[in-house]
């Protein structure tokens, strides 16, 4: 079992009014935010099960955009976060789908455009007190909560890239909490998520990317 | 320095000759990487954000975002102005705090869920009170959070503070499990009478459901806090003048959880039952999301 610390039970601090609609939406969006390699110009929100009922009455969408813009869950700013994104240019539109799949009952999805163009597709669980959970990048199911350090390496399904990583990885003394492979298809693309407890050095980043079958690498720091 | 269960907090303490806080902080430096100070500095950013939540209101009501809720802390203050307070003392203060806390929460205001947002009334409520009815020192205070903090996880880990998975007897009922005990630390209890404490108040809050009014953290969680923080105040009273719990803590988390996980969907935060299904509250959804 998880580690459950004194500052879970008595916490976050948190902009109300609701721990899973409110600041776990901000959380997830501001991992969507820490993942995008460049600056966010335009993100669509689509909205599933609870969320998409009830975001108004507990400022889910003002927390998503207040996340995106990296304001943390105690930011007061997330109350006029639909003002600020305006002020600062950024594009959002919400959607809401009410017809439930087999989605969490807390979901949100993220599509991200950066100034330059680049795409992000991001897909959030609210589990409850605030906690978060990222289940969807781009088209592949993945299965992390930003709660350790991670590095999201995405590559090629071929023998050796994962040795790469490691290998790369036990170089610069990084001790691996979690490893775990997600993959579309076989030989298609496919995201190796490394969590690990302690800061992982920056270097790693480029050094991974070095192997020609990995086309992008992310880090969320804790 | 771990536990799993009350039984388990109790011994630690008997061995280490330590109350809950001082484990409850030794845990948490152990797991987390941090020193005892900076638990303590962290600790004190939620207390000021407590203090603030509880009191803000009172001079500045604000609406809340549904429009059920708001000014209630100030009507209480302005009662007991006019010297009029049913409660007075530590109970009228608890309450007024504790609705304090909601009002802020339901604006979109800063609050520290304890355990849950929807809850977040209940220790500002109690702790507050007590701080200055009995003139305790933050410090004082501190230890009563680490001593609810040991309740409330030993809730999350062997029961469960959501609403939707255990209705309002598993957010506000563990919260004034948590007040309660962390009040009796701060006025001198043993291990086991904090525990007692935490085991009565959540007996006297056993099936409790969770109906929010339009799915709203609103009403009637505004007020269930209040009587959360009443509840709490109770059982540090029955608890240090020694009366004990007749069901000890362990037995009294598991009894409800088992009541939560039979609470049909309708009373687990779904918005459909209880206060949330009568015609009133469905009449105010309609205007809320017209």
């Amino acid at each position: 079992m998880a580690f459950i610390s004194l500052f879970e039970v008595i916490g976050p601090n948190m902009v109300g009014p609701s721990s899973s609609h409110t600041a776990g939406a901000a959380s997830m969006a501001l991992l969507a935010r820490k993942l995008f390699p460049g600056e966010i110009k335009k993100v669509q929100f689509t909205l599933y099960g609870s969320f998409a009922k009830t975001y108004r009455g507990h400022g889910t969408d003002r927390a998503l955009l207040g996340g995106i813009m990296g304001f943390e869950t105690d930011d007061l700013r997330i109350r006029d976060s639909l003002q600020i994104a305006k002020e600062r240019g950024l594009e959002y539109a919400f959607s809401i789908q009410t017809k439930m799949g087999d989605e969490h009952p807390n979901t949100a999805d993220m599509d991200l455009t950066g100034t330059k163009g680049e795409r992000l597709f991001v897909r959030g669980v609210s589990i409850g007190g605030g906690k978060v959970k990222i289940v969807r990048l781009n088209q592949i199911d993945v299965d992390f909560t930003g709660e350790y350090s991670t590095l999201i390496i995405s590559q090629t399904d071929k023998p050796g890239v994962v040795a790469h990583i490691t290998r790369v990885l036990s170089e610069r003394n990084v001790n691996i909490a979690f490893m775990r492979l997600f993959r579309e298809e076989k030989g298609a693309k496919a995201f190796t998520v490394v969590e690990s407890d302690e800061k992982i050095p920056e270097e790693v980043v480029e050094q991974i990317r070095e192997n020609p079958l990995v086309s992008d690498v992310m880090l969320v720091q804790i | 320095m771990d536990f799993n269960y009350g039984t388990e907090l109790l011994q630690l303490c008997e061995t280490y000759q330590m109350p809950i806080w001082q484990v409850m902080k030794k845990r948490e430096t152990k797991f987390s990487q941090m020193s005892e100070e900076q638990v303590d500095e962290k600790m004190t950013v939620s207390l000021e954000i407590m203090k603030e939540a509880a009191r803000k209101p009172i001079d500045k009501p604000e609406p809340s975002i549904g429009g059920l809720i708001g000014g209630e802390a100030r009507l209480l203050a302005e009662q007991e102005e006019k010297g009029k307070s049913i409660c007075g003392g530590i109970l009228g203060k608890a309450i007024r705090y504790a609705m304090a806390v909601l009002e802020v929460n339901a604006s979109m205001g800063v609050i520290v869920a304890a355990p849950t947002a929807g809850s977040a009334g209940v220790i500002p409520g109690v702790f507050l009170a007590l701080q200055e009815e009995r003139r305790l020192s933050d410090d004082t205070l501190l230890k009563g959070l680490y001593t609810a903090g040991a309740v409330g996880y030993l809730l999350m880990r062997n029961a469960s503070v959501a609403g939707a998975e255990a209705g309002c007897q598993a957010e506000v009922g563990a919260a004034a499990a948590m007040a309660a005990a962390g009040a009796i630390e701060m006025l001198g209890g043993t291990p086991k009478n904090c525990l007692d404490g935490a085991a009565l108040a959540l007996s006297n809050l056993l099936g409790l459901v969770c109906d929010p009014v339009a799915g709203l953290v609103e009403a009637p969680c505004q007020n269930r806090n209040s009587i959360g923080a009443a509840n709490a105040i109770i059982c540090a009273e029955q608890v240090l003048a020694g009366i004990p719990s007749m069901i000890p803590f362990d037995e009294m988390v598991q009894a409800m959880y088992h009541v939560g996980r039979s609470l049909p969907f309708e009373l687990r935060e779904s918005a459909m039952g209880g206060c949330a299904a009568t015609p009133t509250a469905c009449a105010r959804t309609c205007e809320i999301f017209k």
